[in-house]
C-alpha cells in the first residue's frame, strides 16, 4: 500500500526530560522520524519539553513546541494545529502515556486526528505482564513459570512442578531483601516462609530462576501487511541477571549456531506478528547454554535504546522505517538509505563486529552502590565497530572516558585474590577489569567461568588479549630500540609482525608504549616509520554486497582501505 | 603455515592455512550469511565452489553431529578472515580447523573477505585457486590450465550412487547399509505420502522436512529415468537443489518433463531452474549469484515479502516461460525470477531454500503446501 495520503499533518510527541537508565535514544529516534515524515512529505509539530534535544532545533520539524508534555497542553496544540495524526511510539514512556491520555479523554477523536504506528492495544499487550504472558501461552511461546504466593501452603504448586532452582522474590520489601535461591523443597519453605514474613503485602513472587542463562536479543519491524523482518541480534556478554542496559553487548551474536540463531529469530517474528505492531520492536530472550531451551523475557513495543544501538550498529536506521510505516508505507516501498539502491525489507548482513559498553555515572555519584543487576544504573552507552571482538572492545573501553585505556582497571589490581573472585561473581562496573586481573593472577578460564557465568567464548578473548599485552611487555627491548632507529635495518622484521599483531588486536599507542617504557609519540612514529596504519572500511548493511552510496566508516587494521 | 589465494584476474590474497595444507581451485563466490558454516561447507550446491565468507568470525561454534547437509564437505576450498580455533557452543565437537583437515579440505584464513567480496561484486565470480605450496606465478600457471566451472557434470558427482528410502518423522541419516546395499527394509511407520526425490544434489533438510510431514522419501540418483520413477507410483516429486549450470542439464530436463501432468511437482533451487526449462524457457549467470540468509522475495499474489535463504548463481529467464507457467515471486533487491507456478497443474518450484540450514525458516510452509496438493493414500 503506498502512503496514506489523507496523512498531511503529523504531532509527534517527544521524550521529555532524559533521565537514568536512559541513553538519550528517544532524542535520536524522534529526529530520525520526523526527518523521515519530512521526506514523506508530511508536516512535522513537535511537542517537547526538553529543548536540549537534537529534535527541537528549529531544522527539524515544522512546528515546534516546547511545552509540558500533558493532556492541557498537548489539546491546545492539537486544537491549535489540527494534525492528522498523531504518532506516539517514538518518545519513549512519556510519549505512551501521553497518548494514552489523550486517547482515553477523547481528545485525539475530539479534533479528527488519529494514534498512529502500532495500536494502544498492542502496546497494553505487551507491556502488561499477565496479558502478555497469556498470549504467549497462546502462541505456545515459553515465558519463565512463576508464582505469586501469599500463603505458605501455596509453596507446594511450585514444589511440586518440577522446577529447580527457583527464585524467591518477596513483594515491596527493599532492595530485594530476604529473597534467595532454592534448589529444592526444604529450600523453598525455608526462603519462601522467611520472604512471607518480610513482605510487606505478605506477597513473595516465585519463578524459574534463569541465571548463567545466555541474554539474547532481536530488533524486529513489521508492517501493515504483515511483513516481519528482524534488523539485527546482540548478544550480552554478561548472561541473565544483569538489565541488558547495563550490561556489554555485542553484535551479532558470537556463540550461537545457526540453528539456535534461526530459533529466536522464528519466536521473535512470531511475536512481533502476534502482539499486531506496526513500526519496530525489541525481543529479549533467554537460551539455555546446554540445550535447545528457550524462554521469552520481555518485548519493548516501540524504539528503545537497543534499536538505536541496533540502528547504529548495522546501518539499518529503525526509527525512520518505523516513521514511515506509521504513515501507511510497506518495508518493501521504502528505501534502503545506505545503498540507495535495495529496499528497507531486508536483514543487514554485518562483516564487522560490534561492542557496546554501558557508561555509569559512578564517577558522579561516588558513595553509589556500584553494583550492577535488574535495574539499570548506565546513563549512556558507547559503541565500537572493528573487524574482531577484541579490537572493538579495546575501542570501546577507550571511548567510555574514563580513564582507562585497556586492560588495567583501576581499583582491581589492589583487590586481594578473594576480593578479586567477589568483583567476578558479584555484576559491577569494573567486573571486566576484575577479569583481566584474574587472568595475570593466572586464573583459567574455566574458573572465572564458574564465578561469573560468562561464556567461555569472550573469556578465552580477554585472556588472549592479557597475553598479547604480556608479550609487548616481554619484548621491550627490540621494541624501544626500534624506537630509537630512523632508517630501516633487518631487525624491524619481527617488531614490525608484532606491532601489527598488537594494533590489529586494537591495542592503543598509549597502552603499547606505557609496556615498552617509552612515550605514545615514539610509538606512533614507529608504526608510521613501518607503515602500520590503519584502513577504513563501509558500515553498508549489506556486507559489500552491494554498492552503497552514503555509508559511514570504522577504522581497522586490515589490508583494503575505502576511504 | 602460509597459504595463497589467487583469483583468475591475477589478484593475490595472503593469509595462513586453514584445514589441510595442499591445494585446490574452484569458483570463488561469497556468501553473506552470518551463521551457518556447517551447514555451508556440506551442501552440494557448492561442489565445485570455493566459498568466502563474509562474516569475519568463523567457528565460533564450532562443529557438531546435526547440522550436516550432506555425508561430505562439498566445497573445494574456504576463505574466512578469523578462524576460532577454541569453539564454544554445547553442541560442539570439532573446531572448524581440525574438521577441515581431518576432511582434507584445503583453506585459508586472515584474507581481508570484504576486499575479496568487493572484487567479485564487481568483475563477477570467477576461477581461483588457493595453495599451501605454490608461488602466485605457479597457481596462476595452473589456473590457466585448470577447467572452467561446471565444465563437468557436477550432479553426477554429488548425487547417490543408488536410490535409498529415507523414512516419515526420522530426522537423522538413512543407515548408510542401506544405501549402499539391496533394498532398504520397510519402514515401521506407514508414511502419509510417498514422494520420490530427483537427486541432483540435495541437502538433508529437504528430507527431514519432509520427513517430518510423514512422508516418506525415495531419493533418485539424477541420471534415474522418469519410467524408473513412476514404476514406484510415487504421489509427488520434488527436484532438489545441486551444483552447476542448469544449462548443462538436458537429461534431467527431459526426465522432468515425462513427469509433467503426471505427478503434483515442487522444485527447490536447480528444481526451480530444471521446471523453467521444462516450460519453455532457459537460464543465464547472475554477475555474482545470490548466497545468503537475508534475500527478501516479494510473493507477486499477496505482496507479502518473505526473508529467504539463498544459494544460487543462475537465474531463470522469465521471458520463454510458456504452457501456463508463470512467475509468481521475484527478487526485491534486483527483480529476478525467485519462483514459478503453473496456472492448472498442481506444480511449483522456488529458487531459494525452504529448508532453510542455513538460514531463515519463514518459507518452510512451502512443504505443507505441497504435501496439500498430493493424494490421499
Amino acid at each position: 500500500m503506498p502512503k496514506d495520503s489523507s496523512i498531511k499533518k503529523v504531532m509527534v510527541i517527544g521524550s521529555g526530560p532524559i533521565i537514568i537508565g536512559q541513553a538519550a535514544e528517544f532524542d535520536y529516534a524522534g529526529t530520525q522520524a520526523c526527518r523521515s515524515l519530512r521526506e514523506e512529505g508530511v508536516s512535522v509539530v513537535l511537542i517537547n519539553s526538553n529543548p536540549a534535544t537534537i529534535m527541537t532545533d528549529t531544522e527539524i520539524a515544522d512546528r515546534v513546541y516546547i511545552e509540558p508534555l500533558n493532556v492541557e497542553f498537548a489539546e491546545r496544540i492539537i486544537a491549535r494545529e489540527r494534525p492528522d495524526g498523531i504518532l506516539p511510539t517514538l518518545g519513549g514512556q512519556t510519549g505512551l502515556n501521553l497518548a494514552t491520555q489523550l486517547a482515553e479523554a477523547g481528545i485525539v477523536e475530539k479534533y479528527g486526528s488519529r494514534l498512529l504506528g502500532t495500536p494502544l492495544a498492542s502496546i497494553q499487550k505487551a507491556e502488561d505482564r499477565l496479558e502478555f504472558r497469556s498470549l504467549m501461552q497462546e502462541i505456545g511461546e515459553p515465558v519463565p513459570e512463576s508464582w505469586i504466593i501469599e500463603q505458605e501452603s501455596q509453596f507446594a504448586e511450585p514444589a511440586k512442578s518440577g522446577i529447580w532452582p527457583l527464585i524467591v522474590r518477596p513483594a515491596y520489601t527493599l532492595g530485594g531483601t530476604g529473597g534467595g535461591i532454592a534448589y529444592n523443597e526444604e529450600q523453598l519453605y525455608e526462603i519462601g516462609r522467611r520472604g512471607l514474613s518480610l513482605s510487606m503485602r505478605h506477597q513473595v513472587m516465585v519463578e524459574r530462576y534463569l541465571a548463567g542463562w545466555k541474554e539474547i536479543e532481536y530488533e524486529v519491524m513489521r508492517d501493515a501487511n504483515d511483513t516481519a523482518i528482524t534488523v539485527c541480534n546482540m548478544e550480552n556478554f554478561d548472561p541473565m541477571g544483569v538489565h541488558t542496559g547495563d550490561s556489554i553487548v555485542v553484535a551479532p551474536s558470537q556463540t550461537l549456531s545457526d540453528k539456535e540463531y534461526q530459533m529466536l529469530r522464528t519466536a521473535s517474528l512470531k511475536i512481533i506478528r502476534a502482539l499486531g505492531i506496526e513500526g519496530g520492536c525489541n525481543v529479549q530472550l533467554s537460551l539455555s547454554p546446554t540445550t535447545f531451551g528457550y524462554y521469552v523475557i520481555e518485548v519493548n513495543p516501540r524504539v528503545s535504546r537497543s534499536s538505536a544501538l541496533a540502528s547504529k550498529a548495522t546501518g539499518y536506521p529503525i526509527a525512520r522505517v518505523a516513521a514511515k510505516i506509521a504513515i501507511g508505507l510497506h518495508l518493501d516501498e521504502i528505501d534502503n538509505a545506505v545503498t540507495r539502491k535495495t529496499l528497507a525489507c531486508f536483514e543487514p548482513a554485518l562483516d564487522y563486529c560490534v561492542v557496546k559498553i554501558p557508561r555509569w555515572p559512578f564517577d558522579k555519584f561516588t558513595v553509589a552502590d556500584r553494583r550492577i543487576s535488574t535495574q539499570m544504573k548506565a546513563t549512556g552507552e558507547v559503541m565500537a565497530i572493528d573487524r574482531a571482538f577484541e579490537p572493538a572492545l579495546l575501542k570501546a573501553i577507550r571511548s567510555l572516558e574514563v580513564g582507562i585505556y585497556g586492560l588495567v582497571g583501576k581499583a582491581s589490581a589492589q583487590l586481594s585474590d578473594v576480593e578479586l573472585e567477589e568483583a567476578i561473581r558479584v555484576p559491577n562496573d569494573e567486573r571486566l577489569w576484575a577479569i583481566t586481573e584474574a587472568f595475570r593472577r593466572g586464573m583459567m578460564v574455566e574458573e572465572i567461568q564458574a564465578l561469573s557465568a560468562i561464556d567461555p567464548w569472550f573469556l578465552r578473548k580477554l585472556k588472549g588479549l592479557v597475553e598479547l599485552e604480556a608479550t609487548i611487555a616481554a619484548n621491550k627491548t627490540i621494541l624501544s630500540a626500534a624506537c630509537n632507529r630512523t632508517e630501516a635495518t633487518s631487525e624491524d622484521e619481527p617488531v614490525c609482525s608484532l606491532l601489527r599483531q598488537v594494533k590489529k588486536a586494537g591495542f592503543a599507542d598509549r597502552v603499547i608504549a606505557m609496556n615498552v617504557g617509552v612515550n605514545e609519540a615514539q610509538i606512533r612514529t614507529l608504526r608510521k616509520r613501518l607503515g602500520i596504519l590503519p584502513v577504513y572500511k563501509m558500515v553498508d548493511t549489506c556486507a559489500a554486497e552491494f554498492e552503497a552510496a552514503t555509508p559511514y566508516y570504522y577504522s581497522c587494521y586490515d589490508s583494503e582501505n575505502e576511504n | 603455515m602460509k597459504a595463497i589465494l589467487v583469483l583468475e584476474d591475477g589478484t593475490v590474497f595472503e593469509g595462513k592455512s586453514l584445514g589441510a595444507p595442499g591445494r585446490t581451485y574452484g569458483e570463488v563466490v561469497f556468501n553473506t550469511g552470518m551463521t551457518g558454516y556447517q551447514e555451508i561447507l556440506t551442501d552440494p550446491s557448492y561442489a565445485g565452489q570455493i566459498v568466502s565468507l563474509t562474516y569475519p568470525l568463523i567457528g565460533n561454534y564450532g562443529i557438531n553431529i546435526d547440522d550436516f547437509e550432506s555425508r561430505r564437505v562439498q566445497v573445494e576450498g574456504f576463505v574466512v578472515r578469523e578462524a576460532e580455533s577454541v569453539p564454544s557452543n554445547w553442541r560442539a565437537k570439532s573446531s572448524l580447523h581440525s574438521f577441515l583437515k581431518d576432511r582434507r579440505i584445503v583453506g585459508i584464513e586472515g584474507v581481508d573477505t570484504r576486499a575479496l567480496t568487493r572484487a567479485l561484486r564487481v568483475r563477477g565470480v570467477m576461477m581461483g585457486a588457493i595453495s599451501t605450496e605454490e608461488s602466485p606465478e605457479q597457481v596462476m600457471q595452473r589456473l590457466k590450465k585448470a577447467p572452467a566451472y561446471a565444465s563437468k557434470d557436477l550432479n553426477r558427482v554429488v548425487t547417490t550412487e543408488k536410490p535409498y528410502v529415507w523414512p516419515p518423522y526420522t530426522s537423522s541419516l538413512p543407515d548408510l547399509a542401506a544405501v549402499n546395499n539391496s533394498e532398504p527394509e520397510l519402514p515401521l511407520i506407514d508414511p502419509t505420502h510417498r514422494i520420490a526425490l530427483l537427486d541432483c544434489g540435495v541437502k538433508y533438510n529437504i528430507i527431514r522436512s519432509l520427513s517430518a510431514l510423514g512422508c516418506e522419501v525415495t531419493v533418485f540418483p539424477c541420471t534415474a529415468s522418469t519410467s524408473e520413477i513412476l514404476s514406484k507410483d510415487p504421489d509427488g516429486i520434488m527436484l532438489s537443489p545441486g551444483p552447476g549450470d542448469p544449462a548443462t542439464l538436458g537429461y534431467v530436463v527431459e526426465t522432468v518433463k515425462g513427469l509433467i501432468g503426471k505427478k503434483p511437482i515442487m522444485g527447490v533451487c536447480l528444481g526451480n531452474q530444471i521446471l523453467g526449462c521444462a516450460f519453455g524457457s532457459s537460464t543465464f549467470k547472475l554477475k555474482f549469484g545470490h548466497r545468503g540468509s537475508n534475500h527478501p522475495v516479494k510473493d507477486l499474489a499477496s505482496g507479502r515479502v518473505y526473508i529467504t535463504s539463498q544459494n544460487h548463481g543462475y537465474a531463470v529467464d522469465p521471458d520463454g516461460l510458456k504452457d501456463g507457467m508463470e512467475v509468481a515471486y521475484i527478487n526485491l533487491n534486483d527483480g529476478t525470477v525467485e519462483g514459478l507456478r503453473h496456472r492448472e497443474l498442481p506444480i511449483f518450484s522456488i529458487q531459494y531454500h525452504p529448508e532453510a540450514s542455513p538460514g531463515p525458516s519463514d518459507s518452510s510452509y512451502f512443504f505443507k503446501e505441497f504435501v496439500a496438493k498430493l493424494p490421499a493414500r
